[in-house]
Formats: C-alpha cells, sequence, structure tokens
C-alpha cells in the first residue's frame, strides 16, 4: 500500500488523540488502536517507515506511538 | 399483538389473534373493568370501547368505519348495541365500557336498525359483486350477509355514484369511488398510521366523497404507504396485483428486504406467484404498517434483468460464457487455488452485504476465515455504519443501538442529527411523527431541511441546527459544554453508572472556552443562542432520545461523533429505559445483523476481537481449522492493494462497490486488476461488470434466513417459492452456493436448512444463544442479545449496567477534515436518499417506484445558482478533486447557500465519482457527506458518464441481454 495513504490514516488515529492530557495513554491510545484495527503488513509498512525515513510525513506522537508501542510481529 | 394480561370469567383470553379485527385498538390502562357482554362476563382495561371487549370475549358486532389500527369515528352506526339502563342505541365501537354495565349486541330491533343502513349503503353501491376485485375479502359484503340484508327498496333510479371515475394515477394501487362507502377509515389511516394527511372527505351528506387534495393519488401528497388501501373494507382502494390475479390463497409471514426498520409482512401467494404482500400486524417493528418500498417494489425479483444461470469468463473484455453449476463453482475454486499458489492468502478476501441474511453473511465470513485461511473480510457497513460498532462499543459496550422502535412514544425530546426518518426509515418515522403530534419535542441537526423540519403536517421542529457539513463533532461539543458549564449533568447516574476519570477528563474537556457555543458558532454557522437552547432542552425536557443516520457516520470524525452522542445520553441520564437512548437508524436491512455475524476484519460474530484467544480457539476447535490471529484488510485496504497488483481475488456477495463506495475510478481500477471477481447477486450490478465469475443468487422470496435491524430486532425470512437460479438443478440459496464454493475448495460445510446455520451461531456467540428458527415461529421476532437470562430477549439495553460494566467517556475534539472549499471547489457537496428508491437502486430502478423518482438530481440554493447562471432544470457539471459528474439542477432553499446535495440511486449519474477516499479516522467509512466541488453549467455529460455508457452496454451484451439503460442527456 502506498505510504502517504498510511501515513494519513495514522495521523488521522494521532488527531483523535490530540487532546488527551496523559501523553503515555495517548500514545498507548494510537499503537492500540493500529495494533487492533490494521492488518500486519500495514503495521510492518508503517513501522518501518519510522525506521527507515525517520516516520518523515507523521505526526510526533504517532512517531512515538508506533516506535514504542506497535506489535509487528 | 402480545400477550394480555387478563382474562375473563368464564372464557380464558390469552393471546390476541392477529387474523381478527378488533375493531378499536388495544388499550393498556392499568385500571380494569368488568362488564357483561351478551350473557358473557369479561374484565378489560379502561377505555376499551365496547367493540373490542365484545370481541375479546368471542362476539363480533357488526362494523364498518372501525378497524383496530385506527381510532374509532362511529359514522356508519352499524356497531349500535343496547345497553340495559341506558337510552338510545350507543355506538359500540365508541362507547367505552363501564363498571357492571350489561351489554346486548344482538336484538330483533338493532337488526332492524342494522339491515335499514345496509340497505342504504347498498341500494348506492354497484351490484357487481361476483366480478368485483374484493370478492370474499369485502367487507361490505361480509356486513350485508352478516345483518341479513335481504332486499334494497331504494332502487338505483334515483342519484349515485355509480358512474364516478376510477383513478389509476397510483402504479401499484386503484382508487374506484363507485365503490366507497365514506366511512373515513383511509382518510384516517393516512392521518393517523403515516402522518401525511393527504386524504380529506369533501363535501357533506351524499355529496360527500374521498378527495387526495383534488389531485389525483400520484400528484397529491400521497407517498403510496398502502395504509389506506390496507385500511378500505371495500374494492375502492385496491392492489393492482389482486385486480389482476384475484385474491390469494395461502400466506407466509417474512420479513422486508429493504430497510433498517425491518418491517414484517405477509406474502399473500397464489401458487408460488406473490399476489401482494400485507404489512403484519404482529410485526414487532412496524405493527401494520408499511412504506411503498416493501408494501410494493418487490416485482424486481421477477424483472427480465435478472440473471438466473451461472456463467463465467477468462477476461472482462470477454463475453460471459453461461455454464453448469458444477462448471462455475469448480472454475472460481480453482482459480482461487491457483491465486493463492502464486500471490499467498492476503492476496484474497471476502465482501458481505448488509443485504444477505445472517446465515449468509456468517457462512460467508466462515469461508473466507477458515477456508480462504485470513481475516480480509469486510462488509459494506464499513461505508455506512462502521463508526456505530466503533463508536458504541468503546463507550457503552455493544455495536448496536439501545432501544426498539416503540420507545419513542415514550420520548419527550427527540433529537435527530444526520438521519431522514421520513425517507430513510418511514414506517418509523409514522411512529415518530405520531409521538410528535402528541407533543413531543423536536432538534433537528442536518445541514438541509429535511421534511420534518417545517414540512410534515402537524410536525415542526423547535430546533432545526443547520450546520456546516462536517463540524458534526464541533456541534456536539458546544451541546455538551453547554450541559457541563450550566449545571445540566445528571451526576448521581454518572457517578452511578460511568467510570468517573472518564467524565473528569472528558468534563474539563468541553467546559474549555474554546468548545463554547460562542467560539464555535463561525465553525457551525449556527446562533450561538440557539445551540445552548437546543442543549438546554435537550437535557432538562423529560426524557431525551437522539437518533441518528449516516449524516453522522460518514464523515472523517465519524467515530467521534458516535462517540459524543454517547457521552452526551450518558451524561443527561439519557440510558437505560424506554424514551431515551442511543438510537442508529441503520440503512440497509441487516446492517445490524451483517455487523454482528462477524463480517469485519478484525472480530468474530459476537464483535469478538481476531486477537482474542479464547475466541479463537472456540472457532478453531468447531471450524476444524487453524484461525489467524491478525486483523485482516478492509475494503479500502484490499482496494488500495489491488490497484497497486498485490490484491487479487475477490469474493463479493449481494455488495455493488463499484457503485456504493466512493471515488468510483479508484474502485474500477481496483477491479480491473484482479484476476478472480467472483459476484453472487440477483441482477448484473456494477461490479459484476468487472468480475470473472457471476453466481445468481435468490431473492428475499426464495430463502430461509433472519435479517436484524436497528433495534437488534432478528426476524425470519421465510422462503415462499423455489429460488429460480436452478439452471437445470433444484434451485439453491444464497448459504447453499457459499458451501458448495466451500466443498469445492477442500472443506465441507454440512448444513441441510438455514435453521441449522443459527443453530452453530447460537453455539458459538453468547448474545444469540438463545436464538433458533423454532423461538423465531413462537415468537414472531427477537431482540438481542437472547441469553439465559433473557430468554424472549432484550428490548432495551443498558438498563441496570451499561455492557462495558461502567459506561466511558471518551475526548471528542473536533478536527476540521481535510476536505476543504477554496476558489477552485468552492461548495460543498453532500449526500442522502429519497424515499422510492433503495441504495443503489438495483432492486428498486427495476420496480415502478421510477415514477416517483427516475432520476437522481443536484439541489442547489438559488444564490450559489443565480451566481453561476444555473436555472431549475439545467445540466450541470459537478467537479471534485476525484472526478466529474452531470446531473440536473433543481433550485431550492432546503439546502443553505455554499452546499449542493444529492442522491446516487442510479449508477449513470456517477455521484461516487465524484466522493473522494477520504474517511473516518477510526474505521476508514468514507466520508460521503463531504466533498469540496464547483458546479457549472454545461451542455454534455462528462466524460465518465461517457466512457461508462458505452462500457456497460458493452458489458450487458456479453451476458447476451438488451440493455434498456436510456441515460437522459442534456439537450
Ligand atoms: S375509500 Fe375505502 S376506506 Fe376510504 S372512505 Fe371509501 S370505502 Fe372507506
Ligand atoms: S397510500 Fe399512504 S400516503 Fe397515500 S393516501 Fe394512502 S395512506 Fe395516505
Ligand atoms: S423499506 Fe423499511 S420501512 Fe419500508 S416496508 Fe421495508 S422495512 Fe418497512
Ligand atoms: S363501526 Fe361503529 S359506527 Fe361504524
Amino acid at each position: 500500500m502506498q505510504t502517504e495513504q498510511l501515513i494519513k490514516m495514522a495521523n488521522q488515529v494521532g488527531d483523535f488523540f490530540e487532546s488527551y492530557p496523559d501523553q503515555v495513554q495517548a500514545q498507548q491510545g494510537i499503537a492500540e488502536h493500529l495494533n487492533r484495527f490494521w492488518a500486519l503488513a500495514m503495521r510492518r509498512q508503517i513501522a518501518a517507515h519510522v525506521k527507515e525515513a525517520n516516520g518523515v510525513g507523521l505526526h510526533a506522537k504517532v512517531i512515538s506511538a508506533i516506535s514504542s508501542y506497535l506489535e509487528v510481529e | 399483538m402480545d400477550d394480555i394480561k387478563y382474562t375473563t370469567h368464564t372464557q380464558p383470553v390469552n393471546r390476541y389473534d392477529s387474523d381478527k379485527d378488533y375493531g378499536t385498538p388495544k388499550k393498556l390502562s392499568e385500571k380494569l373493568v368488568k362488564l357483561n357482554i351478551d350473557g358473557v362476563e369479561i374484565t378489560v382495561p379502561e377505555g376499551t370501547s365496547i367493540m373490542h371487549a365484545a370481541q375479546l370475549c368471542g362476539v363480533t358486532v357488526p362494523k364498518l368505519c372501525a378497524t383496530d389500527s385506527l381510532e374509532p369515528f362511529g359514522s356508519c352506526r352499524l356497531c349500535l348495541v343496547e345497553i340495559e339502563g341506558r337510552r338510545g342505541y350507543p355506538a359500540s365501537c365508541t362507547t367505552p365500557v363501564a363498571e357492571g354495565i350489561q351489554v346486548r349486541t344482538q336484538t330483533s330491533k338493532l337488526a332492524d336498525v342494522r339491515r335499514g343502513v345496509m340497505e342504504l349503503y347498498i341500494s348506492d353501491h354497484p351490484l357487481d359483486c361476483l366480478t368485483c376485485a374484493a370478492n370474499g375479502d369485502c367487507e361490505l359484503q361480509d356486513m350485508a350477509g352478516a345483518v341479513g340484508l335481504r332486499e334494497v327498496r331504494y332502487g338505483y333510479d334515483g342519484e349515485n355514484h355509480l358512474k364516478s371515475t376510477k383513478d389509476e394515477s397510483n402504479p401499484y394501487f386503484t382508487f374506484d369511488p363507485s365503490k366507497c362507502i365514506v366511512c373515513s377509515r383511509c382518510v384516517r389511516a393516512c392521518e393517523e398510521t403515516q402522518g401525511t394527511f393527504a386524504l380529506t372527505i369533501e363535501g357533506r351528506g351524499f355529496g360527500s366523497k374521498v378527495s387526495a387534495g383534488n389531485k389525483d393519488f400520484l400528484e397529491s401528497e400521497c407517498v403510496s404507504c398502502g395504509a389506506c388501501v390496507q385500511a378500505c373494507p371495500t374494492a375502492t382502494l385496491m392492489e393492482k396485483t389482486v385486480i389482476e390475479a384475484g385474491t390469494p390463497e395461502h400466506k407466509i409471514t417474512t420479513t422486508c428486504a429493504y430497510c433498517g426498520v425491518g418491517c414484517s409482512f405477509d406474502a399473500e401467494m397464489k401458487g408460488e406467484e406473490v399476489v401482494r404482500m400485507t404489512p403484519n400486524k404482529d410485526g414487532g417493528a412496524n405493527h401494520g404498517h408499511s412504506c411503498v418500498k416493501g408494501r410494493f417494489a418487490w416485482g424486481y425479483a421477477t424483472h427480465q434483468d435478472r440473471i438466473t444461470t451461472p456463467m463465467i469468463r477468462k477476461s472482462i473484455h470477454d463475453e460471459w460464457q453461461v455454464v453448469s453449476w458444477d462448471e462455475a463453482i469448480n472454475y472460481a475454486a480453482s482459480e482461487i487455488k491457483r491465486i493463492e499458489t502464486k500471490y499467498g492468502k492476503e492476496a484474497m478476501g471476502g465482501i458481505t452485504s448488509s443485504r444477505c441474511t445472517n446465515e449468509e453473511v456468517y457462512v460467508t465470513q466462515k469461508l473466507v476465515r477458515a477456508v480462504f485461511g485470513t481475516n480480509n473480510v469486510d462488509t459494506c457497513a464499513r461505508v455506512c455504519h462502521s463508526p456505530t460498532g466503533y463508536g458504541l462499543k468503546q463507550t457503552l459496550g455493544e455495536s448496536a443501538g439501545t432501544q426498539t422502535f416503540d420507545s419513542v412514544m415514550q420520548s419527550d425530546v427527540i433529537m435527530i442529527i444526520g438521519a431522514n426518518p421520513t425517507d430513510g426509515h418511514p414506517v418509523f418515522a409514522s411512529l415518530m411523527k405520531r409521538r410528535l403530534r402528541e407533543g413531543a419535542k423536536l432538534i433537528i441537526a442536518d445541514p438541509r431541511a429535511i421534511d420534518l423540519v417545517e414540512n410534515s403536517p402537524h410536525v415542526r421542529a423547535d430546533y432545526h441546527l443547520n450546520l456546516r457539513p462536517g463540524t458534526n463533532v464541533a456541534l456536539i461539543s458546544a451541546l455538551a459544554h453547554v450541559v457541563v458549564t450550566e449545571g445540566l449533568v445528571k451526576e448521581d447516574f454518572v457517578r452511578e453508572r460511568c467510570e468517573w476519570d472518564s467524565f473528569v477528563v472528558w468534563r474539563d474537556f468541553v467546559a474549555k472556552p474554546e468548545n463554547s457555543p460562542e467560539a464555535l458558532e463561525a465553525t457551525l454557522g449556527v446562533k450561538a443562542e440557539f445551540v445552548r437552547n437546543a442543549a438546554r432542552l435537550f437535557a432538562t425536557g423529560g426524557n431525551s432520545a437522539i437518533y441518528y443516520g449516516l449524516g453522522v457516520t460518514e464523515h472523517s470524525q465519524g467515530s467521534t461523533t458516535v462517540m459524543g452522542i454517547a457521552n452526551l445520553a450518558m451524561a443527561t441520564g439519557n440510558v437505560g429505559r424506554e424514551g431515551v437512548g442511543v438510537n442508529p437508524l441503520r440503512g440497509q436491512n441487516n446492517v445490524q445483523g451483517s455487523c454482528d455475524m462477524g463480517s469485519m476484519p478484525h472480530e468474530y460474530p459476537g464483535y469478538r476481537h481476531v486477537s482474542d484467544d479464547a475466541t479463537r480457539t472456540l472457532f478453531e476447535s468447531a471450524w476444524g481449522r487453524p484461525l489467524s490471529n491478525d486483523p485482516g484488510l478492509r475494503i479500502p485496504n484490499m482496494l488500495d492493494l489491488a490497484g497497486e497488483g498485490k490484491f487479487k481475488a475477490l469474493y463479493c456477495v449481494g455488495e455493488d462497490i463499484a457503485q456504493s463506495d466512493p471515488n468510483t475510478q479508484h474502485v474500477t481500477h481496483a477491479l480491473e486488476n484482479m484476476e478472480c471477481v467472483i459476484v453472487q447477486d440477483l441482477f448484473l450490478n456494477e461490479t459484476a461488470m468487472y468480475a470473472h465469475v457471476f453466481f445468481p443468487g435468490a431473492s428475499f422470496l426464495e430463502k430461509n434466513g433472519t435479517f436484524t435491524n436497528a433495534e437488534r430486532r432478528i426476524s425470519p425470512v421465510r422462503r415462499v417459492m423455489a429460488p429460480k437460479n436452478g439452471h437445470g438443478e433444484r434451485g439453491m440459496e444464497d448459504w447453499e452456493i457459499t458451501a458448495r464454493l466451500s466443498k469445492a475448495l477442500g472443506y465441507e460445510m454440512r448444513y441441510s436448512h438455514a435453521c441449522e446455520i443459527m443453530d452453530e451461531i447460537a453455539a458459538l456467540t453468547p448474545t444469540f444463544k438463545g436464538v433458533s428458527f423454532k423461538k423465531l415461529d413462537e415468537l414472531g421476532s427477537i431482540q438481542w442479545p437472547c441469553d439465559d437470562a433473557n430468554p424472549t430477549g432484550t428490548p432495551t439495553m443498558h438498563v441496570d449496567e451499561f455492557v462495558r460494566g461502567k459506561g466511558r467517556f471518551f475526548i471528542t475534539q473536533y478536527v476540521p477534515t481535510t476536505e476543504k472549499v477554496n476558489a477552485k471547489y468552492p461548495l460543498i457537496l453532500t449526500t442522502g436518499r429519497i424515499l422510492s428508491q433503495y441504495n443503489v437502486g438495483a432492486q428498486t430502478r427495476r420496480t415502478k417506484n421510477n415514477v416517483w423518482h427516475a432520476e437522481d438530481l443536484v439541489e442547489i440554493h438559488p444564490h450559489d445558482a443565480e451566481d453561476r447562471g444555473i436555472k431549475d432544470g439545467d445540466w450541470v457539471g459537478i467537479t471534485s478533486r476525484a472526478g466529474e459528474t452531470v446531473l440536473r439542477a433543481t433550485l431550492t432553499e432546503r439546502v443553505q447557500p455554499g452546499v449542493i446535495y444529492t442522491t446516487f440511486h442510479h449508477p449513470e449519474s456517477g455521484a461516487n465519482v465524484i466522493t473522494t477516499d477520504n474517511g473516518d479516522w477510526a474505521t476508514n467509512c468514507p466520508e460521503f457527506k463531504v466533498t469540496a466541488v464547483q458546479v457549472n453549467r454545461v451542455h454534455q455529460l462528462s466524460d465518465w458518464q461517457k466512457d461508462y455508457q458505452s462500457f456497460s452496454e458493452a458489458q450487458i451484451a456479453f451476458t447476451g441481454k438488451k440493455s434498456n439503460k436510456i441515460i437522459k442527456q442534456p439537450a
């Protein structure tokens, strides 16, 4: 899938958690959403994008969420 | 009608008999009254009419103007009775019971009076009983017999109505005034049952007659619901099919296959031919009412376009080859195996539809999970109500509406957000209008002035919050802000029933000044004071209920709005009893059911996540196959991947993604890139034009199964005729086709009847534990959860406790959509539905419903039109970032300046050519309701439409059928 599409979708998820007062909760919320609703291949692709391209295009909170909490196995 | 709580002393009366007419409606008073009718003692609720009480003791009083669906009127004077100690002859239909009275329904005096009444009626009535369409089904005839009418002394030479002309304008029923007895049942049905007020009695005395506002029926306000036809005791209002075919000889109760109201109908049959569909009085959702679709628009099942033979082809540019079932199934199976070997199982998937029965959806997802070996299964709810499933699960704990439809009769304040019940859910709308006429308050949040705003007789919205499309979350936050900052929160409810911590976070969030109606006034385009007053009314007006539709879900923040709605209901204590609640109005008949049945890629039946080990083990052992614990692809993911050549095989049952999904050109590009598209449908739908295998399906009249409506009501679908898709073999119900494909793929599904599929569902799904076809036969319908604790189902959910335990509040930050207007695309296009057509129109377009809506029009505000030199009826091009299409314009102030509106019932309209693939953050539900566009006058169809026309003509020719598509062209 095109990485742009995944970036857009991940950022949208991030937006929902934007106003969460608790940052850790917000990051966990983002990652849990991706873990529960995104197919493995999509999760791997976005994780690779964070690893290999510094997650360019992704919001900071989404990058931290992906690097800390995303399941790619 | 349900069990009644009282019995007579002499004769126990346990159940109402739906075949009987009790003359006047059932009363529910707690207070009981005892009386004696013809020597039989009976105790009935106060307010019951003498006529109704008599019927309960088995005594039938002659009657003409009364029927138990309507309030009595007392005009025919046939139902007179004698009451000991009272003078005169009161009408039993309008006289309520009183304690201790002695009633006599048959005396020689009464017999005389009744004969006199009948004589007058018959003297102005044609005596062509033997050739009348109502012969054998006419109450006038019955009454003439019942009162023993033997002669008519007045003769026919005087003035009479026998020569009045018939009104044949309605495509489905005839109005023959010569047979009218002016009982006004039709007029009252149109008012009370339907709420349209299209009919009146004009003139007085002998000159009085029924009139549809001095127009013919088609030109009038009539919406063709059929309530008047149902109520008419004579042949005056009569279904044309009965006039043609004669009276039916048997009937089978089934469920409408159109919208999410899920009306119960009796299919009235002559052998294997349907003569008419009549709404069933016992129907839990409709109580004997119907709309034009379910009542009349079932002719598509035998339409000439229907394809009844299996077909295959190598490429979509080839002609279709008609083959045997074995050949089609084996070809499909070999292709699936080939693709699995070549590309892997992740390149395959299935799509089910909300038009399928629960049993069909269940076997399809089973096939994909257990046999394809992937969780790549999705359903069309993806593009409509997936945010409902998500949002309500998160907040309340169950992905379903909280109430029954009847609950609206206990509501004091009704808030409708992004739904248009009179068009989309007509039978429920009639009930709602009845409650509104009784005085309930109405708040409507919709960019467009739907009919309920001020275009429905005796109903008017107290507040119409005509917000800008795409700002629902801002509105919900503003409403919540008022509730929180003005001290209107029901704190005891929240403390007892909800997670307090989540409430505090939410409260602090919505209380922020930036969420106030004043701060959001410019965003919403609605006066702050208006929003404040609406919020106050909602929070303090008594029982407040929220009804919402696709205007909530089909947005980039659809799930957020659903959660916001649940927040608001919890904060004001409006969940868990009758009259309140969060009520998603589902578009198609089985949206609820198809979601319940595990057709989403991340969950098994009963909304259990695929990663949940206990559930997965349960299904693995029941199905005997290993299952994946990884969520599968959603429809938009499948399409994105297909466009890139990474998704190759699709089994699509009853769904038409090429018409109903956004950004048509993206969809068709994806389909063109697949190697095996299998479509199972009644017609060569738009998706089938890109298919390699076509399995002809069975219509809802040809199969057994169940549908689950918007109130979680599981209702039986019963086979009234054999499936027409046999092609030399025995016809197959759709689940049988899926099972046969499964067998060809090496996995046998051993069911001999749809009921065994339901038994399997019940065994594996806690909320369906107590459901079986046998129980459905007994109870008529069941609202899930149905388990040991609730063996007859659960009308109202979350009564003492939320399904998730404590209700959870979520912060709902408004994030404007990225689909923004600018100089190039200055208008917002939003989309909706119309009463006479259904969804992509595949069924209703193939009926006479087209007389009401033959083409999709685009509504433009006169200001916007004037700026562009557009006049009513002009052809206009609508251009968005995704594409262009051309439709005819209609100018109306229903839409606000800056907003245009259209429906998408006709494929050539290409409404989805212009919608973009923007979608909901949580579920990818497409943002159908907001597309930035420009419109301008044009003189020819768009390129897409021209291509579409030649492509679809070629595709239809490939089946050997003739194209009868006539695309209207700009002059
Ligand atoms: S049309 Fe039928 S229901 Fe209406 S007044 Fe005449 S007889 Fe009665
Ligand atoms: S069909 Fe329905 S809307 Fe039309 S006149 Fe009869 S009751 Fe009224
Ligand atoms: S379309 Fe809906 S409202 Fe109309 S009859 Fe069918 S289920 Fe009822
Ligand atoms: S039935 Fe009672 S007056 Fe007509």
